[in-house]
């Protein structure tokens, strides 16, 4: 066992773009936008950041290959520019190169950056992607929603529950994030719905109605990380540190293999398995402060709350429906609007998550800043679809050093 | 002894009500109302000249061993490749040997019978078996009598020595370039003649004069034929024929124009099959192929017939089936009128040759792999084991999977990705036996999709390459209803 990293990487400063329909923006001002506040927030000049880390998930519309376009966006200080994309889950896969490359002590300091200029198709939902020439000639060239709907349908026949009853803890997580989202100027949607308006939705892929679905927004956000003695040094008081940051990609079992039903993510339940040993956490849903889980789609809230071993198995629809998560619950999931609500530019989500979880714990979100003080907030960022999928989670807390 | 050992068909389960074509154009042309009895059968956007065929072919083969064809070949005058072989993508899809020989035949409306009587002489020389199949789809003019009359549809005999249904008595042919109707190569829609003239000409005259001189050559009386099969778009002229020569009316063979319409090529074929389905022990059947001529063949039905398979053939496709009225449907399925898709249509779907000749297996057979070593099922077949425990290296044997039933594990129906037939089914299906894989959910009611629902597999477009005009072919599920239940 690795004795992993937890209270070896600080974050020393965050920022994020105003999310939503950036239709006078280009990727590279959305960038400037979050980069602009993040070295603010850290009180750094750009010649000091040693590496960085840049996500986006989808290419041909954006930035196009390579790591040029965050260098001369940003211009950073002819430093290396390591471009990653790892599905949706791509924000979260730019954070733990920066971070494992402080803890490595190859740098001192290091930037992950994720953007995604999504604005640009001509309609909503995201973008259809190929998967390579063999995946093309045998899967199905089905949505996002698609994929994900199959989980309701899945997790009805083993846990049997009615589509009615699944369909009304969806909506109860819905109308949650818009109430949350509510409270968030940063957020892409800030608008409150009721039950009924989400059970009356048009169906996108069933039993996913339209407010079952995040939208798709343009955005961008930025954390530059360092050591905590750096951050120290650097005058900083209050340190949130990275408690630990896992991730499991699938190998074929689920959709493959045999012995998977369909309701939840194998590869959610490997990594949050090993983000409590890494960051020392024995009981999440007494320990956790906050949540923000990758809330694609409503169902997708609903198992995580499973997989995550906050609720018990079968456990989640009572959890959700008795408030459990409601931003005056014990553990709020989704306190800034989520993917639902403040948006998903895809490459970016994964350090928006952590964003709002740093926010939180220095007591800076405004509004709609949680109550009771956090201690540890979890980020769940997932990429793909059920059955074939990357699972990256990370925990960041309050450093007692 | 030649003859036929096998038989199979293969309808869509789509039925398109004549009273739904008389309805959109009865203000345009009044005399179709003449056509609007029964229904016709009509493919999904996804099916063509070449799914139908591999669907034919593999009713044919329920209880064949497959190593025993040497030769498949295809008729049809709608076949999707006019310089790339259509026969060789049904080989590909029925996961024969490379070691078979294949043909495509075309021309005209003759191409099925004439294929047979070809494969029979070469089966009576050789002792190799053929797999025959024929296979229509034709567009007819919106409003033509043809849109009425046509359907789509396809046949499979498996021509053999050993143990026929029906043993080959022999045949006759003649050939006059008698133009009743032409479709010229490029050409979309036929253009036909005077029916009155094609029936005291053609059918009065070439193929009553054909079947005597074929009576004649086998020494067979015309009244002691049971099944006198003349495929024909138009009504009367088997009986015509018959009387002429003087067959028995009784002995006139559903024409399958009130429930299925006339599909070309294949027809001839089709009834042949429907009439094998449900001769006796002793029978005689008298075939009539006709197009520029004549082709005659007569056999006779052996005593094996007792012992058929109970595969779907005609009889079993004709109870599935499902009610449709939606004349715009069948518009769009047939590609005459085209529908705003939207932006979501426009992904890319060039489909790289060499990638598809490297995994034509795995593509067109759906042959997934077997580990030697632990057993474990998987699709596709990949050099690592899929299996947690043993993830064994190089240990995978061919396992073909197109032939195994399936149920599903999880599933949506998907209002928002393209498709021609919205919404589109798909799910994660699991292989009884072993083997998964997400697969494409078709032939539809809503009511038939549940966790749990057993499937079968079926061959069919995937997508369609509009820009080089290629399609793109693989397996979908459908899920097993009840032959005989009707979606009304």
């Amino acid at each position: 066992m690795p004795k992993g990293i937890k209270d070896r990487v600080a974050i020393l400063g965050m920022g994020c773009a105003k999310f939503g329909e950036r239709w006078d923006m280009d990727a590279d001002q959305l960038m400037v936008e979050a980069y602009l506040e993040a070295k603010s927030d850290a009180g750094i000049e750009t010649s000091q950041i040693d590496a960085a880390w840049f996500s986006v998930a989808m290419d041909p519309i954006n930035v196009g290959p390579g790591g040029l376009s965050m260098a001369m966006a940003l211009r950073l200080n002819n430093i290396g520019v390591t471009k990653v994309e790892n599905f949706c889950a791509s924000g979260t896969e730019a954070f733990r190169g920066a971070v494992y490359a402080v803890a490595s002590g190859a740098c001192d300091i290091a930037i992950a950056l994720g953007v995604e200029k999504l604005k640009d198709t001509g309609y909503g939902g995201l973008p259809a992607r190929t998967r390579g020439t063999l995946h093309d000639m045998t899967s199905v060239a089905g949505s996002a929603p698609g994929q994900f709907a199959q989980l309701a349908a899945a997790y009805r026949a083993v846990h049997n529950v009615s589509r009615d009853d699944l369909k009304r803890a969806m909506a109860h997580i819905s109308v949650k994030s818009h109430d949350n989202g509510l409270k968030n100027p940063k957020a892409h949607l800030q608008k409150k719905i009721d039950i009924e308006t989400v059970l009356n939705a048009p169906i996108i892929a069933d039993p996913l109605g339209l407010y079952d679905c995040c939208g798709v927004s343009d955005g961008a956000a930025c954390a530059i990380v360092t050591t905590p003695e750096i951050a120290r040094a650097l005058g900083k008081t209050d340190i949130v540190t990275v408690k630990a940051l896992q991730m499991s990609v699938s190998n074929g079992w689920e959709l493959q293999g045999s012995g998977w039903n369909g309701s939840y993510f194998h590869t959610t339940r490997i990594a949050a398995k090993r983000a409590y040993e890494e960051a020392g956490i024995s009981n999440p849903r007494e320990e956790l402060s906050l949540m923000e889980v990758h809330d694609c789609f409503s169902v997708t809230e609903l198992v995580t709350m499973e997989d995550l071993g906050v609720s018990p198995e079968g456990g989640a629809i009572r959890d959700v429906l008795d408030g459990f998560f409601d931003n005056d619950g014990a553990i709020p999931c989704q306190i800034d609007g989520g993917l639902k609500c403040f948006g998903h530019p895809v490459g970016a989500s994964g350090i928006r998550m952590i964003y709002e979880n740093y926010l939180q714990l220095l007591g800076r979100a405004g509004d709609r800043q949680r109550q009771k003080p956090p201690v540890l907030g979890l980020t769940h960022n997932l990429g793909a679809a059920p059955n074939q999928n990357v699972s990256a989670i990370s925990i960041v807390g309050l450093y007692d050093g | 002894m030649a003859g036929i050992t096998a038989v199979g068909a293969y309808i869509p389960i789509m039925r398109l009500k004549r009273s739904a074509i008389l309805e959109a154009h009865g203000w345009y042309n009044g005399a179709l109302k003449g056509h609007a009895k029964g229904e016709r059968a009509f493919g999904s956007w996804d099916e063509d000249t070449i799914t139908m065929a591999v669907e034919a072919a593999r009713d044919c083969l329920v209880d064949v061993d497959r190593n025993v064809v040497s030769t498949v070949s295809l008729a049809s005058t709608t076949a999707p490749n006019a310089d790339r072989q259509n026969s060789g993508i049904i080989k590909e899809a029925l996961n024969l040997s490379d070691e078979v020989a294949s043909l495509d035949n075309s021309g005209g409306q003759r191409a099925g019978t004439s294929a047979l009587i070809q494969a029979l002489n070469s089966t009576e020389g050789t002792g190799q078996s053929t797999l025959c199949i024929a296979s229509e789809r034709r567009k007819a003019r919106p409003a033509s009598e043809a849109e009425m009359t046509s359907g789509d549809a396809a046949a499979a005999l498996l021509i053999g020595r050993d143990e026929p249904l029906a043993r080959f008595i022999g045949s006759h042919s003649v050939t006059a370039d008698f133009v009743d109707h032409f479709r010229s190569s490029d050409a979309a829609f036929d253009y036909d003649w005077e029916s009155r003239w094609i029936r005291e000409e053609g059918y009065g005259k070439l193929a009553a004069g054909a079947v005597e001189a074929a009576l004649k050559k086998c020494a067979i009386e015309p009244s002691s034929i049971d099944h006198f099969i003349l495929a024909a778009p138009g009504r009367g002229n088997a009986d015509l024929v018959a009387k002429k020569v003087g067959i028995k009316i009784e002995a006139i063979a559903d024409s399958l124009m009130a429930t299925v319409g006339y599909a070309g090529a294949a027809h001839p074929l089709l009834m042949l099959v429907h009439a094998i389905e449900r001769s006796k022990a002793g029978q005689t059947i008298l075939l009539v192929g006709f197009g520029q001529g004549c082709d005659v063949l007569l056999f006779e039905v052996t005593d094996k017939i007792n012992h058929r398979v109970r595969n779907a053939g005609v009889s079993g496709s004709l109870l599935r089936r499902r009610d449709e009225t939606n004349y715009m449907k069948f518009l769009s399925f047939n590609q005459l009128i085209e529908l705003d898709r939207g932006m979501r249509a426009e992904i890319v779907q060039k489909q790289p040759l060499t990638a598809l000749y490297r995994n034509r297996k795995a593509v067109f057979g759906l042959v997934g792999g077997r580990c030697t070593r632990t057993g474990t099922i998987q699709y596709p077949k990949t050099d690592i084991s899929v299996d947690r425990q043993d993830p064994a290296v190089g240990t995978q044997e061919d396992y073909p999977l197109a032939e195994r039933s399936a149920h599903v594990v999880s599933f949506t129906s998907d209002s928002l990705a393209y498709s021609p037939d919205p919404p589109t089914y798909y799910g994660m299906i699991e292989f009884d036996g072993g083997g998964r894989m997400m697969a494409e959910i078709v032939d539809v009611a809503p009511e038939d999709v549940e966790v749990g629902v057993a499937l079968k597999m079926v061959f069919r477009i995937k997508g369609v390459d509009e820009i080089r005009d290629f399609k793109r072919y693989f397996w979908k599920a459908v899920p097993i209803v009840n032959q005989g239940e009707n979606h009304a």
